[in-house]
């Protein structure tokens, strides 16, 4: 039971990693890592905002769209969960932590359009996990996103005193790195 | 302002090509650009989503209270998306199966959302019929360059109408490492970099 949960966990921080292997999450992704403070805030509200998320769109699935025989609202029914979820935690961090609110700025909203949390959602629903493996799941997907994240802001950060070619510049060139960083999430790949 | 109605169109297709110009919706570019016929599947449903929406958006733009109109587009959006979801279940299941979680994340996948807010909100249907399909286009293309490019090189040849079609002769030694996550990265990265060099004037 808890060798399968901790297999789950480790496989979908490192061999499924989210954002690297799964490609979900990429415009927040290139966005925010350009500073190591924001790729952090970015990081910790994806776990909040997902863990959230996992319960509640699990649950909405098996007690809501599963008994009434609704599934094919499924897509309406999570992102309106979603949304409403992200305009909360807006609230409360805009209530509490303005500072990390004015840093996140127009991300936060983009919570909702982060492909990762409804993708995670869709996963755990699509593979019929139960409830703590749903939970282990949620949790464990966007700290791999966080991971990630924080590695290539780390990695941007340098980048921004190399000599880039002029056209290479920014975005392009934050994507071939993070190429390179993928080819070394992928290196896990065979492990389980 | 002073857009042309053929401009409106024609922009989408290369002045502001989405994926390339405004730096949105990456993930589905990522993850089914492995193959030239999931790309065109995918921008396909992409296209009619776009077009639909940005119609509907536009034509009750006047009645959605501005604090709530987030929630309003992703309603419509996603009332599109699940159109697609469950047409191409019916018609093209193999694509469906293929395409996976990717086809109810259009939903989130920031381009709909982007010209509902930029453009569908602040002008007329005709307009945002012909934003929406241009939009729409040039992002199937450059789906469909990207995934041409991905497995022509990485397998030696094209899947078309589910043959393959072997382009080079034995010789050739397929590059597996385009169709592999690492390899969408690097490839798209280039691909920016080449348009930003044409696109300068």
């Amino acid at each position: 039971m808890f060798g399968d949960l901790a297999v789950l966990a480790f496989s979908a921080v490192l061999i499924n990693n989210i954002l690297l292997i799964q490609y979900l999450g990429n415009c927040p992704f290139l966005g925010t890592s350009k500073k190591m403070e924001t790729a952090t805030g970015m990081a910790m509200a994806v776990v909040f905002v997902l863990v959230l998320a996992g319960i509640i769109t699990w649950l909405a699935e098996r007690y809501v769209l599963v008994p009434f025989d609704l599934k094919y609202l499924r897509t309406i029914a999570f992102i309106l969960v979603i949304a409403a979820l992200v305009q909360f935690v807006e609230m409360f961090l805009k209530k509490s932590i303005p500072g990390l609110y004015t840093g996140l700025g127009i991300y936060l909203p983009l919570i909702t359009t982060n492909c990762a949390v409804l993708g995670v959602c869709l996963i755990n629903v699509g593979k019929e996990y139960n409830f703590f493996q749903m939970l282990i799941s949620s949790f464990a997907y966007p700290v791999g996103f966080g991971l990630a994240l924080i590695l290539f802001a780390g990695v941007r950060e340098r980048i921004l005193l190399a000599r880039t070619p002029k056209p290479f510049q920014d975005t392009a060139i934050g994507l071939v790195t993070a190429g390179m960083l993928s080819l070394t999430f992928f290196a896990f790949k065979g492990w389980v | 302002m002073a857009k042309t109605i053929t401009q409106e169109f024609t922009k989408g297709l290369w002045a502001e090509i989405p994926p390339f110009r405004l730096v949105l919706g990456l993930c589905p570019i990522l993850a089914i650009t492995n193959a030239f016929e999931n790309a065109v599947g995918m921008g396909l449903a992409v296209t009619f989503v776009l077009t639909g929406s940005n119609v509907l958006i536009s034509a009750i733009r006047k009645i959605i209270p501005p604090k709530v109109r987030i929630v309003a587009f992703i309603v419509v959006i996603a009332t599109f998306v699940t159109v697609v979801e469950l047409v191409m279940q019916a018609y093209t299941y193999a694509l469906f199966l293929k395409l996976g979680i990717y086809i109810p994340l259009i939903v989130v996948n920031c381009i709909p959302m982007g010209r509902a807010e930029a453009f569908a909100s602040k002008n007329n249907m005709v307009r945002s019929a012909l934003d929406g399909l241009g939009m729409g286009i040039g992002y199937t293309l450059s789906l469909m360059a990207l995934a041409a490019f991905r497995e022509i090189i990485a397998t030696g040849g094209i899947t078309l109408y589910e043959k393959p079609v072997a382009l080079f002769g034995a010789a050739f030694e397929p590059f597996r490492f385009l169709v592999e996550a690492p390899g969408a990265f690097v490839c798209l990265g280039l691909m920016l970099g080449i348009m930003n060099i044409l696109g300068k004037k």
